[in-house]
């Protein structure tokens, strides 16, 4: 029997999993994808938000500060990418300038610190390449922007570290009210368990409506990104917001905490959990948008787009809520929602884990682990070490020498990290949000048959078994068909 | 330069005359002519475990037609340099990544591999031969899924020709560049099916030959002014959207057509890799995308050369060594007389775009398009009443001998791949030594699938002796060393 069963390995799942790793806790993350980090936290801006964007007394905007303010320690003490850059908020017209003094007022309300108006003139020196129409902005100097990948994998793997067992490609399917706690039915096997944390993201609401009565419904919001080589990451410093018009809400344009410039998203009500597709229609809205913040928008540097789908609950017990679901479900105890965790899910994780566990511990009553290893070194980055790092590292270990992404700089070495360490990477997604292997201007065109050839060797299968992600994404047909072997 | 290293341990320095980073057909033919000039300390430095380039993979045959007067596959044509490499025993370090090259007096590659780990080349002068790489679906921003088995035209070809392993059973190739039209054929050889090519102009970029002989020969449709609007599948490809384009080629809605397909091939136009030029400082030209150089082929980074695909995509790989001969010379000359004034920027003659369209009403019955070379004359030939053949709109010998076989008994060269066991490779590249008759294409195949050979293999060993009941036999056309 477990103590604590979480449903999902997303930046919430992994984020509660290892706050409750500090505790003598038998505890399962189920994980219905072969990795972690596969759902929205995949798919995201990579914002850490200041906090003036929630409403004030809600949780978004509690965790949100407080996410916020816990990001950079847990950036050294795990690991993983993280900068500060300031965020503005951009205003293109004078009558919208109010908007600007709500927000700054939510803001402070909110405790944010440090955020003011900047006029056109200190806004030139700070962002030169800002778009003629912006009159003003609202700046916020703590704004961030995050790895998403980096800061999920760390946590993951430190939660594992410390005992927290993950099982992935097991689909919940059953949740069973048991007398004491739940019955986990999975595609794989069935778990028992004290207390459940749905943080299934996408899927919350129908984790939640299998135990209660209270039904919930989440309607995945599509959000569609495009991704410009890293030759123009340094059109922006700052992540330039734009108030919302009478177009509709803004669309960002930001550098990516590891120099490529994103732009999006989009907003789209979709039917279906799992319509990640883009459309025509949205990658060029982003760019008619975007013109607005940008003096000149880098059409042909564009590198990928992408699509994410925020979990906004459109109904809980009747109501749209507008805020995160999360906390013991009334009707269901020890079953505890994390459900609805849209922007800015991403900034909350850091205080969402410690405010989760907490919640946890109150019914479970652990005690603290005394070996409970805080701190995770990454897989070393050859494309950000110096030239003597660099050396060092081959004299150390050859592999570091064998460049296999050359967009990215990422060698053997660092693959071979990616795949050999806790939890690590299985297929080529996992490596490459391990590494960066495939995520440059070429898209994996010269190390996608690589990267296959090292997993398959390092996982000792044929290397048609070796997928991209979930079932079915195989790459290469069996030796038998087709080819000449 | 002194190269700063603080408390870590210092970088092996090494000196040459004159460094060329890329051991494809513009690095070596680079590095031979400077060989021939008198430059005798040379040192390519190539980031694959072979020299050869991406001909290694291009197993087809129409190279060499200018350079070598006679018709080779890539393997071959790479062969040829590499085998003069040899005898002249000019220096190259493979596996070997060049990650920043610095101008000037003198000249400073930093470069790393496993061997020596980071380390620098202090050289006289720097040839940049990196050749180029292709557009991939984000640059061109296809909405939909991202699932497996979306390639470029090359990954794929790098899969089935250096591998010998097949990524996908059905396919639709987007883009009729040459590429896309030669991977068309080689999936179709090795079982797979080729449902269309989509092109999005209203011609072919690839040549009039290849649309003969990659697409008519196996009855692969091409669809001028389509394009591929969505792609469908959330893990693997299951089907894309393809629609007709107007002429500013935007979608016709309405003319939306779903394709089954397991993969999409990628044959969308090539971009030179200059990442290293534009860190070395060298000024850029917009159109060519590649560095702008003078008549000396010189950077406007001093003692920096640049040659083939990175200075502008070639056409044909002999274009490439022909302007590479010609910068390997211009930097020997730099080394052995010095700098001389820079001069003015001259674009390198890029030849205009084939705009390829065969004449859509064309009677099939006597009109060919002859595929001896790459101008692909359109020939018109009928048969007399005394049984001879009355022939014109060739430009050459060769279109006549074309017509007059196409007409009675029309034959192709089949190029593919053996399966080789205890060799460096899994595969050697192979073709027919000539023409075999088009209908005996599948029994070749046949026989080619069917048979495995034991490493060593060399360049014109035969491999299988009289194929398909003809006369002909199947000849390796690269080498493959045993383990």
């Amino acid at each position: 029997m477990y103590d604590v069963v979480i449903i999902g390995a997303g930046v919430s799942g992994c984020a509660i999993a290892r706050e409750l790793s500090r505790f003598q806790l038998k505890i399962l993350v189920l994980e219905k994808e072969p990795d972690v980090c596969e759902g929205t936290s995949k798919a995201n801006s990579g914002i850490v938000h200041a906090g003036y964007d929630a409403k004030p007394g809600t949780l978004k905007a509690r965790l949100n500060v407080e996410g916020s303010r816990k990001m950079e320690a847990l950036s050294k003490e795990l690991d993983f990418p993280y900068r500060r850059n300031g965020s503005l908020v951009l205003c293109f017209d004078e009558k919208d300038r109010d908007k600007l003094f709500v927000l700054k007022e939510r803001g402070e309300t909110n405790g944010v610190e440090g955020i003011r108006i900047v006029e056109r003139q200190e806004l030139l020196e700070l962002e030169p390449n800002v778009g003629d129409a912006a009159v003003a902005a609202l700046y916020a100097p703590l704004g961030g922007i995050v790895c998403p990948f980096g800061l999920n994998i760390a946590l993951a793997e430190n939660a594992a570290v410390n005992g927290a067992e993950f099982v992935f490609e097991a689909e919940v399917q059953e949740i069973e009210k048991r007398r004491e706690g739940y019955l986990v039915r999975t595609s794989k096997q069935d778990y028992e368990t004290k207390v459940v944390v749905n943080a299934a993201g996408v899927y919350a609401d129908q984790m939640h409506n299998m135990v209660s009565g209270m039904k919930m419904k989440i309607t995945p919001r599509r959000g569609e990104y495009l991704l410009y080589d890293k030759n123009v990451g340094g059109i922006v410093s700052h992540t330039l917001f734009q108030l919302p018009t009478e177009l509709g809400k803004g669309i960002l344009v930001t550098p990516t905490v590891h120099g490529n410039l994103l732009t999006g998203p989009t907003a789209q009500d979709v039917p279906g959990k799992e319509e990640t597709d883009t459309s025509r229609e949205g990658l060029e809205r982003i760019t008619e948008r975007a013109a607005l913040s940008i003096k000149e928008i880098p059409c042909r540097q564009v590198i990928t787009s992408f699509a994410g789908l925020r979990a906004h609950i459109t109904e809980f017990s009747g109501k749209e809520t507008g805020d995160f679901v999360i906390g013991e479900a009334a009707d269901a105890p020890g079953f505890i929602d994390v459900a609805g965790i849209e922007s800015p899910g991403l900034s909350c994780a850091p205080a969402t884990g410690e405010y989760v566990a907490h919640m946890v511990k109150e019914i479970l009553h652990p005690q603290k682990k005394e070996n409970f290893i805080s701190t995770r070194k990454g897989i070393p980055s050859i494309a950000l070490a110096s030239d003597e790092e660099r050396h060092r590292l081959i004299k150390e270990n050859p592999a570091y020498g064998n460049v296999v992404c050359r967009c990215e700089t990422v060698t053997e070495g660092e693959i071979l990290d990616a795949i050999r360490r806790p939890l690590g990477a299985r297929t080529t997604d996992g490596v490459k949000r391990r590494t960066r292997a495939g995520m440059g201007r070429c898209q994996a065109g010269f190390c996608n048959p690589k990267v296959v050839e090292i997993l398959a060797r390092e996982l000792q299968v044929e290397k048609s078994q070796i997928r991209k992600s979930g079932e079915g994404s195989w790459y290469i047909l069996p030796p038998e068909e087709g080819g000449s072997l | 330069m002194v190269y700063p290293a603080p408390g870590g341990r210092r970088k092996p320095v090494k000196t040459a005359d004159l460094v060329v980073v890329g051991g494809g057909p513009a690095g070596m033919a680079a590095a031979l002519a400077a060989y021939e000039k008198g430059i005798k300390d040379i040192l390519i430095l190539e980031r694959d475990g072979e020299l050869g380039g991406i001909l290694n993979q291009c197993i087809h045959n129409g190279f060499g037609l200018h350079t070598f007067q006679e018709e080779l596959t890539g393997p071959e044509y790479a062969v040829r340099y590499i085998d003069l490499m040899e005898e002249k025993k000019l220096p190259h370090l493979l596996n070997t990544m060049v990650v920043d090259v610095q101008g000037g007096d003198s000249c400073m590659v930093t470069a790393m591999n496993k061997e020596l780990g980071m380390f620098q080349i202090k050289a006289k002068a720097v040839v940049l031969a990196m050749g180029c790489r292709e557009r991939s679906r984000g640059a061109m921003n296809i909405p939909g899924y991202r699932p497996a088995g979306i390639y470029s035209a090359g990954t794929a070809q790098r899969y089935v020709n250096i591998e010998g392993r097949m990524p996908g059973r059905e396919a639709v190739i987007l883009g009729s560049g040459d590429i896309g039209l030669i991977m068309a054929r080689r999936m179709t050889l090795q079982g797979a099916k080729v449902k269309m090519v989509a092109e999005i102009m209203p011609y072919s970029g690839g040549l009039k030959r290849n649309i003969v002989q990659c697409l008519d020969d196996f009855g692969i449709p091409l669809k001028l002014s389509h394009t591929v609007t969505e792609i469908h599948g959330k893990e693997r490809v299951e089907g894309v959207t393809v629609s007709r384009v107007d002429e500013h080629l935007n979608p016709v809605s309405g003319t939306e057509q779903f394709v089954k397909c397991d993969t999409l091939l990628l044959s969308c136009g090539l971009i030179p890799e200059n990442e290293l030029s534009r860190e070395a400082g060298a000024l850029m030209d917009e159109v060519t995308q590649g560095p702008v150089v003078n008549d000396r082929l010189e950077t406007t980074v001093r003692g920096i050369f640049a040659c083939g695909n990175v200075l502008h995509v070639h056409d044909l790989v002999d274009n490439v060594s022909k302007e590479a001969k010609a910068a390997g010379e211009f930097a020997a000359d730099y080394i052995l007389y010095g700098q001389r004034e820079w001069g003015e920027a001259v674009r390198p003659k890029i030849p205009a775009k084939t705009k390829c369209t065969l004449p859509e009403d064309r009677d099939t019955g006597s009109q060919l398009i002859c595929i001896g070379c790459p101008v692909g004359c359109l020939i018109t030939a009928r048969r007399k009443e005394d049984g001879s053949f009355d022939i014109s709109g060739n430009t050459c010998g060769k279109g006549e001998a074309y017509a007059r076989s196409e007409m009675m008994a029309p034959v192709r060269t089949v190029t593919s791949m053996i399966r080789v066991e205890g060799g460096f490779g899994q595969v050697v590249p192979v073709k027919t030594k000539s023409e075999i008759p088009k209908g005996k294409i599948r029994e070749c195949m046949e026989e080619i699938k069917g048979t495995v050979v034991k490493a060593p293999v060399r360049v014109g060993d035969v491999l299988i002796q009289g194929v398909a009941g003809t006369s002909i036999s199947v000849i390796a056309t690269g080498n493959v060393g045993a383990v």
